[in-house]
């Protein structure tokens, strides 16, 4: 191996400096949220006592925060996957105005789109008060990245011909697009909906707007404990979070990358069992570099 | 020889255009009558309209109001592809990634709803027809293209078609594995009976394959025939160029004689004038010196193994052709004698 030179060894603390700035508050607050007393430090012993307490103040927001990930993330496959198709068989630049128009709501803050949402739907009382109105903003926060998933994988696997040649063998419009279009965009459908999933959980700016005391999802909770609860409830609250959300954040790794290494590992090798013209020439084929 | 599975109908297009919405005209109006049981090939360089006319027999594209199109007896111009019952070969196979080989060429007789013993008596014999049995459980990542060629075929062929339709079925594939495929194809054409239109950019696919040939230019049909009629009595100067390798020297009719850049020819119509000469590189003949019609010196020799190929400067604009066995050697510079037997040359006015 070569030798390394100070210069590495640089490198490699200044790297480790930075990932230690970055995870010890992390670290900080999953402990405060286990400690009996912050303030009295460790040495008072750990407790799971604050995150039975979250629990029992808070666990309505935790299930309004997944009930309303789930509903969005229904929503977003049910408009995000049509759409991109249409966005995607379209094209021209009246889908690309299209599709920018849809990011649009990443680009505008929160509180704003909020502020929209309540001066022309806010006076219909029903809709306000239930907590489809906060789903409806995290809709519109989440959309654009389905879509963008979406749009991703039909611009990677020409679509229209496999579409055409669906039809080419008697498929039918739905029996193409539920047969060959949807099972084929699956990787884009999984990495958008993962995105969908953990933003609409995190989603703060839109839903403080939007909540009532009846309508509140985790990260609001977590913003009322931090005002008016001790540090450790506030902390214990914010490991409860991580629990959450930590395994869809992994999940969305793994996903998104490219299932491509399995069909590269797969050469078409010459099979004993073909007849011996095909195997003579599969094996040609492969010879190539 | 005709099976009774398969259902071969005659093709006919009848005053078929295409133009496209931003206004380009694909196609001017074509009539077509391809034979039930015919392979048909539609042969030109890229943009000549061959891939549009195609579509049009398949129902991707809808010709210009006034053209119709006929399987048989019936019309079919106002239905949609999927309503044509037609097999179709893309040139990059269109296989459905999310299904393994077996469910590929199920699909077609699952949307038609077959009993699940006859798809699965279909698939089997489909699979063993193409010899692609040890395949059946691949995913379609997993198969070389020569093997996506075949489950392709099979795919196409399962669902009974009417006409069997070919895209450039050959051209993603190397050489060697297309003449392979392309020797296959044309057995199984045969063995099926059926109506097959074939699209190729590739004269000698297209000579092998076709019963006729429609060379195809810029939109238009240029020539309709069997490949021997194409090759040997090309309706133009374009075809002449397209099939096969062809010489051209521009010469002058006078008194019975044709006068060429490097030599003379008999010629025995009478009208004088400027003629165009074309001649196939294997029709001249080398010969010694006091028989000869043209003289040339060689620029380049190809040795080939079973032939020698020779760019000859003749004085023409461009350099002939020529080619011999290959014992002979010549060098460049090296002067040659032709001869041109009567009836193995053509003439363009």
């Amino acid at each position: 191996m070569r030798r390394r030179t100070w210069t590495f060894y640089a490198q490699f603390a200044f790297t480790l400096l930075v990932c230690l700035f970055l995870l010890v508050p992390v670290v900080m607050s999953v402990l405060a949220g286990v400690t009996v007393n912050f303030l009295q430090g460790l040495g008072s012993g750990l407790t799971l006592q604050w995150v039975y307490e979250v629990w029992r103040l808070y666990s309505d927001t935790i299930f309004l925060s997944l009930l309303i990930a789930i509903a969005c993330l229904a929503t977003t496959i049910v408009i995000g996957v049509p759409a991109a198709y249409v966005l995607a068989k379209r094209g021209g630049p009246v889908a690309r105005m299209i599709e920018e128009t849809l990011t649009l709501p990443l680009a505008i803050p929160g509180l704003a789109i909020a502020l929209a949402l309540l001066i022309t739907y806010g006076g219909i009382r029903e809709f306000r008060a239930s907590w489809v109105f906060i789903l409806v903003g995290h809709v519109l926060y989440t959309l654009p990245f389905m879509i963008r998933a979406v749009m991703a994988v039909l611009s990677s696997i020409n679509f229209r011909v496999l579409e055409e040649g669906a039809a080419s063998l008697g498929a039918g419009f739905w029996q193409r697009f539920f047969g060959v279009i949807v099972p084929n965009c699956r990787s884009g459908i999984l990495a958008g909906s993962l995105m969908v999933v953990t933003l609409s959980i995190g989603e703060f700016n839109i839903t403080w707007m939007l909540h009532t005391p009846l309508t509140k999802t985790l990260p609001v909770g977590l913003a009322d404990s931090y005002a008016s609860m001790r540090l450790e409830i506030g902390s214990a609250y914010t490991l409860v979070f991580l629990v959450m959300i930590l395994p869809l954040l992994v999940a969305m790794q793994v996903w998104a990358q490219p299932r491509k290494r399995r069909a590269a590992v797969a050469e078409p090798e010459a099979d004993p069992a073909q007849s011996e013209g095909l195997t003579r020439y599969v094996a040609r084929e492969v010879v190539r570099p | 020889m005709k099976r009774p599975d398969t259902s071969g109908t005659s093709v006919i297009l009848d005053g078929c255009a295409k133009t496209f919405d931003d206004g380009t005209r694909a196609l001017e109006p074509i009539d077509l009558e391809i034979e039930a049981g015919e392979t048909m090939v539609l042969l030109g360089p890229s943009g000549c309209g061959k891939t549009t006319t195609l579509r049009i027999i398949a129902g991707l594209e809808s010709p210009d109001p006034g053209g119709r199109v006929l399987f048989g007896d019936d019309e079919v111009t106002p239905l949609p592809i999927e309503r044509r019952n037609v097999g179709m070969v893309f040139q990059s196979y269109a296989l459905f990634p999310n299904m393994n080989v077996e469910q590929n060429v199920a699909y077609g007789l699952k949307v038609r709803r077959l009993p699940r013993q006859q798809v699965e008596q279909r698939v089997g014999e489909m699979l063993e027809m193409m010899d692609i049995e040890a395949l059946r459980h691949r995913q379609i990542d997993q198969l070389s293209g020569g093997q996506r060629q075949r489950v392709a075929l099979a795919r196409a062929i399962a669902i009974h078609p009417r006409v069997l339709l070919l895209d450039e079925p050959l051209t993603a594939l190397d050489a060697l594995l297309r003449e392979r495929l392309r020797v296959d194809i044309d057995a199984l054409l045969r063995r099926l009976g059926i109506t097959a239109v074939y699209v190729t950019h590739d004269q000698a696919e297209a000579m092998a394959l076709g019963d006729r040939i429609v060379v195809m230019s810029n939109g238009r049909v240029a020539q309709i025939g069997a490949p021997r009629n194409i090759y040997h009595s090309p309706a133009n100067g374009f075809v002449a160029d397209f099939i096969g390798t062809m010489n051209r020297l521009s010469g002058h009719a006078r008194n019975g004689r044709l006068e060429v850049p490097g030599g003379v020819l008999p010629w025995s119509a009478e009208r004088d004038g400027p003629v165009e000469l074309l001649f196939r590189p294997e029709s001249a003949q080398i010969v010694e010196p006091e028989r000869a019609q043209l003289k040339g010196q060689v620029v380049t020799s190809f040795f080939l193994g079973d032939r020698c190929r020779l760019a000859v400067d003749g004085g023409g604009e461009t350099h002939m052709i020529i080619e011999t066995s290959g014992r002979h050697h010549y060098a460049p510079g090296d002067p040659i004698h032709l001869k041109l037997e009567e009836g193995e040359f053509l003439t363009l006015r």
